[in-house]
């Protein structure tokens, strides 16, 4: 199970939520409004299991996240999942890349640090001998454009869920 | 009759490479005992044309034409070359108003060659534009210093090159141009395949690309090639790059 986040990593006044992350149970997360930019011209890579566990991550995804790479292996990759992400956009990726399909999406991630940052995300299945063995997801750097077409369609999706969009609207 | 296999390489090299990759072939042949016959195809289109027609045994293919080439081809991975990337510089004229990606607008005239993958990270840079080859004006020229000579001279607003083309530029040349961005991606990169009718001879490839620095003028080839060596790739390497490489092409 994820460990909750630590106050000490976190600078800065936060919001404390409690997710509850499918088949992981709950975790309290520590959030700022703080964004940190895209780095320009770099991909973030990660590869999980079936089960969302991370078994490859690249340097960009270490650096963004603000983990140690020995942390980030075996864990569950929801370990960046935001409060503000609507669960219905992690119901779609699931569903499309159990189906055997591409996923896109804007996803607006969680650093260690309570920090946030938006990315554009491709998930594939992982097929080798006609078998999913697991997922690789590319992350690249989103238009601002899309970011705020996000939040819009994000703060509806969880008001029909029953919660609210806290975060930084642009 | 001695059978001969046809050697080819992605036409993205430049030209100061034509000749390493001639004596390349001459050491391969010694060093093999296999009878090779190479190919420089001036095109992408030519290359895929004679490579649907079963015609290539062996080739130095760029990340994009290696998901084809293993998927759909039959083709196995064998080495990749260390010392080289992959990476594309996105260039404006240095007089340009342009300083950050953000600032290129819709209708950009954008200068590349035909080189798929350099043309696709290139639109994925610019993507934080809001931009697409639906709203961007194309120019593909025959090279990279055709697509410096297209900014120099106003016909392109935008250009891609492969990272060691902009390197090897002229220095006059690249004062009158200024970078953007250069892409930073490191887990794709080109790759030696060998193709169905070669494939018995795979191992022995393999094993003489990653002893090629300590056998005989081994090292000078290198050289001529730009490579520090070869390093050794295996399936589930090659089927990891063909991954993101789909995750890229997807839209």
């Amino acid at each position: 199970m994820l460990r909750d986040m630590q106050p000490l990593a976190v600078l800065g006044d936060f919001r404390e939520y409690h997710i509850n992350l499918y088949g992981f149970g709950p975790r309290k997360v520590l959030v700022t409004d703080e964004e940190v930019a895209y780095p320009d011209g770099k991909l973030i890579v990660s590869r999980t299991d079936t089960r969302g566990i991370i078994t490859h991550c690249n340097q960009s995804f270490v650096d963004m996240s603000g983990y140690q790479r020995e942390s980030l292996i075996g864990t569950e990759h929801s370990i960046l999942r935001h409060p503000d992400m609507p669960s219905a956009a992690f119901k779609s990726l699931w569903d499309d890349v159990e189906a055997g399909k591409i996923w896109h999406g804007y996803v607006k991630n969680l650093r260690r640090d309570g920090k946030f940052y938006w990315v554009y995300a491709t998930v594939i299945p992982n097929v080798r001998n006609g078998r999913v063995e697991g997922y690789t997801s590319v992350r690249r750097k989103p238009s601002r454009t899309k970011i705020r077409e996000s939040i819009a369609l994000y703060k509806q999706l969880k008001a029909q869920e029953g919660s609210s969009w806290d975060g930084p609207e642009d | 009759m001695e059978t001969t296999f046809q050697l080819t390489v992605s036409p993205d090299f430049t030209p100061e490479r034509i000749s390493g990759w001639y004596i390349y072939n001459t050491w391969l042949q010694r060093n093999l005992g296999l009878h090779f016959h190479l190919e420089m195809y001036d095109s992408f289109d030519a290359q895929r044309t004679a490579i649907c027609q079963d015609e290539v045994d062996l080739i130095y293919a760029n990340p994009f034409d290696a998901s084809m080439l293993v998927r759909e081809k039959g083709f196995r991975a064998v080495a990749y070359p260390v010392g080289v990337t992959d990476e594309c510089v996105v260039v404006v004229p240095a007089g340009s108003s342009v300083q950050k990606i953000e600032d290129v607008q819709p209708n950009a005239r954008v200068a590349s060659t035909d080189d798929p993958d350099i043309q696709l990270v290139g639109m994925i840079m610019l993507e934080p534009a809001d931009l697409s080859t639906s709203n961007v004006q194309s120019i593909v020229v025959d090279g990279y210093v055709l697509v410096a000579k297209a900014l120099l001279k106003g016909e392109a607003d935008v250009g891609f090159f492969l990272k060691d083309a902009w390197d090897g530029l002229s220095n006059p040349v690249r004062k009158q141009l200024r970078p953007l961005v250069t892409s930073q991606i490191s887990d794709i990169h080109h790759v030696l395949l060998v193709g169905p009718r070669l494939m018995e001879s795979a191992e022995d490839i393999q094993s003489l690309m990653l002893r090629m620095p300590e056998i005989e003028k081994g090292q000078g080839v290198l050289e001529s090639l730009g490579f520090e060596g070869w390093a050794e790739v295996d399936q589930e390497d090659t089927e990891f790059m063909i991954d993101l490489m789909d995750t890229l092409k997807a839209r």
